[in-house]
């Protein structure tokens, strides 16, 4: 156990209350508080059948269908993919059979994990979670230690409730100041895999510390922490504070009555002490972050809208030059193109990235009293039914629809096409997920990421644009 | 897990940064059962052209790589997607060990649980073994994890780091699993200890 006269880091905090041993070659089993499992869990609950285990503690577990639901109807059985369908009624038997708490298809608070944990208040402060998906990291945002691992260790986590974990690095990435007009969490994090690269921070958990994060929503929060990954991070994390205990209190699943007050004295002792240090440190200015947009097929291929599209001929690493011409080839544009005459055929609003009511009400504050532009196809899914109905109930889906959006069900959806919902091969795709790689949205799609704001504006103007530009019109 | 053997096969030459478990094994194969041979999946979109014929141009079938069991690439490879997927179409395809100079975490923690060796050699190290592989296509490369060493035909030999636990479980086919399971009550003392201190989601109201 760590020495508790030295000062310690949020991470450190939480994985020194949830080591349960350590083995002889450093790694530690780590206990894990909650366990999130999805429609892609099947092969790990097929390796826990195999060994004749069940999981060992379902009150931990918690499950919803996302990947392979249809968005267009509640109907599993409308699904034309057996294989498919197979997969979302997989997690429905195996969560019925184990006693695991399941949001089906016909229950409004079904939805994507990242967006239902935080929601229902099963993503606390103070805690471990995981989940086979990548983008786990979104929970830390509530100041829990949180990310994505494999069906192996999904299989390990049902039978054990741990996970033998090495101790990862820590970096802190603190941004200051206030954010200008038109920049949301999003640019933040495409701003920061920007400057470190999709590798910058393997081996690392991050915590995001500073005026800018700590001036977020909840939301904004989430966005900020989803991203992780892509900067390579084990993952992202932020401190509790009011912000985060006011989102938690009197959501379903999170203590209540005396055990609140009893959480909230806990959770506030949780915060990075002074003087903790970190393996790392990036600092960056708020002020400086501007509308971003990806351009190529890594997400840190990015560049502000007022950029262009780089010129591999300026490159002088012969890897980094192939890797960016190959990138452009895929991606059908042309070195010194201004972001700004890109053209686009598909717009897509949703995921776990920006799939908030935060992230419709952005976007839906620059569709409105505007039109699709004319030959774009433009869908908005709601991250869970709840956000669904909240944007309903705020006329936000009439907005969208009046604009010529296609208002869906809540769903992973394009963002990687497992449950069918596609971007077609060539086609172009303003999307506000999280992953531009090749073929991400189906094969041949060309995925460039942004802001939902960012790609309200490209929806209705038909191109990327600079959203600061129609926010000024529409202020004028 | 099938024990992890010492290799000494043709390796691949894969000369890319950032390679995505998307590019390894495309979403739309997930929901295949694991009885699947996922090597019929391995790099589809890069491999295969739209009618379904092998792209000509693709280094996988080349003839001096039919056998081969070791791929070499550059950083950060396996990033993205937890997808264990991506391992198992590796695997399936017949490969044994991915050297590169670094890997996604989540794909070398799947890669140590299938029997997939992620070996981590120096930037420099990886580029010459590409160089070699590249002018010299089929060249032989040696993976020996009892001595956690790699050497290629003319060249030197490098060490490589593995966790002693993951080498211990390769090399005699255990999963990590078992053991776990052997210290169960570690964990069942954990929890009556926290139980009273700590948070948990509570109970739906």
């Amino acid at each position: 156990m760590s020495d508790k006269s030295e000062p310690q880091t949020l991470f450190e905090k939480i994985w020194s209350t949830h080591r349960i041993m350590e083995r002889e070659d450093g790694q530690v089993l780590l206990y894990i508080d909650s366990h999130l499992v999805q429609d892609g869990s099947a092969p790990a609950f097929e390796m826990l059948r195999r060994r004749g285990l069940a999981p060992r503690a379902p009150h931990r577990t918690f499950a919803t269908p996302d990947h392979y639901v249809p968005t267009d109807s509640r109907d599993l059985n409308a699904m034309p993919d057996p294989e498919k369908r197979a997969m979302a009624q997989a997690l429905m038997d195996d969560a019925a059979r184990a006693g695991i708490p399941v949001f089906g298809l016909d229950d409004a608070r079904q939805g994507i994990l990242h967006v239902v944990g935080p929601e229902q208040g099963l993503s606390l402060p103070g805690t471990t979670i995981v989940c086979g998906d990548s983008h786990t990291s979104t929970h830390g945002a509530l100041g829990a230690l949180a990310f994505g691992i494999g069906a192996t260790e999904v299989a390990h986590v049902l039978a054990t409730q741990s996970l033998w974990q090495r101790k990862p690095k820590t970096m802190r990435i603190t941004i200051d100041g206030a954010l200008n007009l038109g920049v949301s969490a999003k640019d933040i994090v495409l701003t920061i895999i920007g400057r470190i690269g999709t590798a910058g921070a393997t081996g690392h958990v991050i915590e995001y510390a500073g005026s800018t994060i700590t001036g977020l929503s909840m939301e904004g929060r989430l966005t900020v922490c989803n991203m992780s990954i892509e900067a390579g991070a084990r993952a992202g994390m932020i401190a509790p504070d009011d912000v985060t205990f006011e989102y938690l209190k009197d959501r379903p699943f999170a203590p209540s009555g005396k055990d609140w007050d009893e959480a909230l004295t806990r959770w506030r002792a949780l915060p990075s002490d002074p003087g903790a240090s970190f393996d790392r440190e990036l600092t960056l200015k708020g002020r400086d972050i501007q509308p971003m947009v990806t351009w190529g097929t890594s997400p840190e291929d990015v560049a502000p809208i007022t950029g262009i599209v780089p010129d591999p001929g300026t490159v002088a690493d012969a890897g980094r030059r192939e890797a960016l011409t190959r990138a452009l080839a895929y991606m059908g544009l042309k070195p010194g193109t201004k972001l700004t005459d890109v053209a686009i055929d598909q717009v897509f609003i949703g995921s776990c990235t920006n799939g908030r009511i935060e992230d419709l009400r952005s976007a839906a504050a620059v569709i409105k009293d505007r039109k699709v532009a004319p030959g774009v196809v433009a869908w908005a899914v709601p991250g869970s039914g709840l956000v669904k109905a909240q944007a309903e109930a705020e006329g936000l889906d009439r907005i969208f629809t009046d604009a010529g959006f296609q208002w869906r069900y809540a769903g992973c959806s394009m963002c990687l096409g497992t449950n069918g919902d596609q971007v077609m091969p060539g086609k172009r795709c303003a999307s506000t997920t999280n992953r531009n790689f090749v073929g991400r949205q189906g094969p041949g799609s060309r995925t460039h990421l942004l802001s939902p704001m960012m790609a309200a504006a490209a929806a209705v103007t038909g191109r990327f644009t600079d959203v600061r530009q129609l926010l000024a019109e529409a202020a004028a | 897990m099938k024990p992890f053997e010492f290799l000494d096969c043709a390796a691949v030459p894969f000369p890319q940064a950032n390679v995505d478990t998307d590019q390894i094994l495309p979403a739309r194969y997930l929901q295949k059962p694991r009885s699947d041979d996922f090597g019929a999946y391995l790099f589809r979109d890069l491999r295969l052209r739209k009618d379904g014929s092998l792209e000509p141009g693709f280094v996988l079938d080349q003839a001096p790589y039919r056998d081969a069991r070791i791929l070499v690439a550059q950083r950060n490879f396996g990033c993205g997607s937890s997808r264990e997927h991506a391992v198992w179409a590796l695997y399936d395809h017949g490969f044994r060990a991915v050297i590169a100079p670094s890997f996604g975490d989540i794909f070398a923690s799947n890669a140590l649980k299938n029997g997939l060796l992620p070996v981590v050699l120096p930037e420099a190290a990886v580029a010459e073994l590409l160089q070699s592989l590249e002018a010299k296509p089929g060249t032989r490369v040696k993976v020996d994890l009892v001595t956690q060493t790699v050497v290629a035909s003319n060249s030197v030999t490098h060490e490589f780091p593995v966790d002693p636990f993951a080498k211990h479980c390769l090399i005699n086919g255990l999963d990590e699993l078992d053991y776990t399971l052997s210290q169960v009550q570690q964990v069942v003392e954990f929890e009556r200890r926290r139980e009273a201190t700590t948070t948990r989601p509570g109970r739906p109201r």
